[in-house]
C-alpha cells in the first residue's frame, strides 16, 4: 500500500481546447464569406475596420458553434464524428463551453457594431440565435428538414459582410445568402448518405433515416437543380461579371451531373465502390461553393482595371 | 535538477494561461487601432450642430 495516489479530478482545459471549441474549420468559411461579401460591395471600407468586422463575425460564428457543443454534447458524445469534441470528451465543462459561448456573442455583436453599423451587428445576433435556437434547440432535433431551414444560419456571414459595407441588404447580399442556403442540403446530405449509422445512432431525424435512402438521393438532385437557377442569378447582378458566369455555368453543370448520379444509383451499387460517387460529390460542393465566392472575389479585383463586371 | 518537476498539469496551465494574455493583449490593440481609424475620420468627434451645418441657437454670440 501507498500514500501516493494520484489527483482524479476534471480534467483542465488547454488554450487549444477552447479554440476547437469554437469549430476553426467552420470559422474558415464563415472568414471566406465574410470577406467576400465586405470585398465586392460597391463601398470601400478602411482596412483595419474590414479586418476588425471580419474578425468579429467569425468570432460570432465561433460563439455560436461554443453554444451548439454546449447543447449538443449528448448526442456528439454518441456520433463517431464528433466524440471527440472538447465537450463530450471532457476536456472542457459543459458550463465553461456555455459561458464562453454567451461571453463571446455578446462581445462579438458589440464589437461589430462599434466596429461598422448596428444593421451588421443586428444581423449577427440574429445569426447566432437562429444558430443556436431556431436550429440547434428546436429543429435539428425535431425533423428531417432541420439542413434545409438550418442552412440559412452559415448563409448569412456575406450578407453581414455587405451590410458593414453598405449599411443596407440588397437584392446581391440576398443572392449571397440565397447561393449558400440552396448549396447546403445537397452538400450536407451528400455527407449523410456516406456517414451511414452516426446520425441514427443519435436520434437525430436525418431525411436518410425518416425518409430513406432513395428519398435523399431525389432530395439532393431536386436541390441542385434548384441551386443553378440561384447561382446563375446572381451573376446578371452588379457583383456579377463574364467571368463568375463562365465559372457558375461550369460548375452547376459539373453538380448537376454528380448529382444526377447520385440519383441514379442504389445502396448496392454505392457500398459496392464504398460511396466513390457520394464522397466525391461531397469534395466537389466544397470547392463548387470556395470557387463561385473566389469569382465574385475575382470580378471585384478585376473591375477597377475594366475588365470585372458586365 | 529542480526540487519540484513540472507537472504536465503546469505546462497545461501555462498554456493556457499565455493565450488568455496574448488573447487579451490582442484585443486592447484592436480596440486602439479602431479608435485611431474611427477618430482620425473624424465622424463621431463632431458634435451634431458641427455635423448639421451649424446654425447658432437663439440668445448665443456666434
Amino acid at each position: 500500500m501507498t500514500d501516493i495516489r494520484a489527483f482524479e479530478g476534471p480534467q483542465e482545459a488547454g488554450f487549444g481546447d477552447y479554440v476547437q471549441l469554437l469549430k476553426p474549420r467552420v470559422m474558415s468559411l464563415v472568414v471566406f464569406t465574410a470577406l467576400v461579401g465586405i470585398l465586392v460591395a460597391p463601398v470601400s471600407v478602411h482596412p483595419v475596420l474590414a479586418f476588425v468586422s471580419i474578425l468579429f463575425i467569425a468570432l460570432g460564428g465561433g460563439a455560436s458553434g461554443a453554444l451548439n457543443m454546449w447543447w449538443d454534447a449528448d448526442i456528439d458524445a454518441v456520433m463517431r464524428r464528433t466524440k471527440n469534441r472538447p465537450v463530450p470528451s471532457g476536456r472542457v465543462q459543459s458550463g465553461e463551453a456555455l459561458g464562453i459561448g454567451m461571453g463571446l456573442s455578446g462581445l462579438s455583436v458589440l464589437m461589430l457594431g462599434l466596429a461598422s453599423n448596428w444593421l451588421a451587428a443586428g444581423l449577427l445576433a440574429f445569426t447566432i440565435f437562429f444558430y443556436v435556437v431556431i436550429y440547434s434547440m428546436w429543429l435539428k432535433r425535431s425533423t428531417p428538414q432541420n439542413i434545409v431551414i438550418g442552412g440559412a444560419a452559415g448563409a448569412f456571414p456575406p450578407m453581414i459582410g455587405w451590410a458593414c459595407a453598405t449599411g443596407a441588404v440588397s437584392v446581391e447580399s440576398l443572392l449571397m445568402f440565397a447561393l449558400i442556403f440552396m448549396w447546403t442540403p445537397p452538400h450536407f446530405w451528400a455527407l449523410a448518405l456516406f456517414m451511414k449509422d452516426d446520425y441514427s445512432n443519435a436520434g437525430v431525424p436525418m431525411l436518410t433515416v425518416t425518409h430513406g435512402r432513395r428519398s435523399t438521393r431525389k432530395h439532393i438532385l431536386v436541390y441542385t437543380i434548384l441551386l443553378a437557377p440561384v447561382a446563375l442569378a446572381a451573376g446578371f447582378t452588379s457583383i456579377g461579371g463574364p467571368i463568375y458566369m463562365a465559372m457558375a455555368a461550369v460548375l452547376n453543370a459539373m453538380f448537376l451531373r454528380g448529382a444526377w448520379r447520385i440519383w441514379k444509383r442504389d445502396e448496392a451499387m454505392a457500398e459496392a465502390d464504398n460511396y466513390a460517387v457520394e464522397k466525391s460529390v461531397f469534395r466537389f460542393s466544397l470547392y463548387y461553393l470556395f470557387l463561385l465566392f473566389g469569382a465574385f472575389l475575382a470580378e471585384a479585383a478585376l473591375r477597377p482595371y475594366g475588365f470585372g463586371g458586365w | 535538477m529542480a526540487l519540484r518537476p513540472e507537472h504536465e498539469i503546469h505546462t497545461r496551465r501555462f498554456g493556457r494561461n499565455l493565450g488568455v494574455g496574448l488573447t487579451l493583449g490582442a484585443f486592447i490593440l484592436i480596440v486602439f487601432a479602431m479608435t485611431v481609424v474611427k477618430v482620425t475620420q473624424g465622424g463621431i468627434l463632431q458634435a451634431p450642430a458641427a455635423q448639421a451645418g451649424a446654425e447658432p441657437a437663439k440668445g448665443t454670440t456666434p
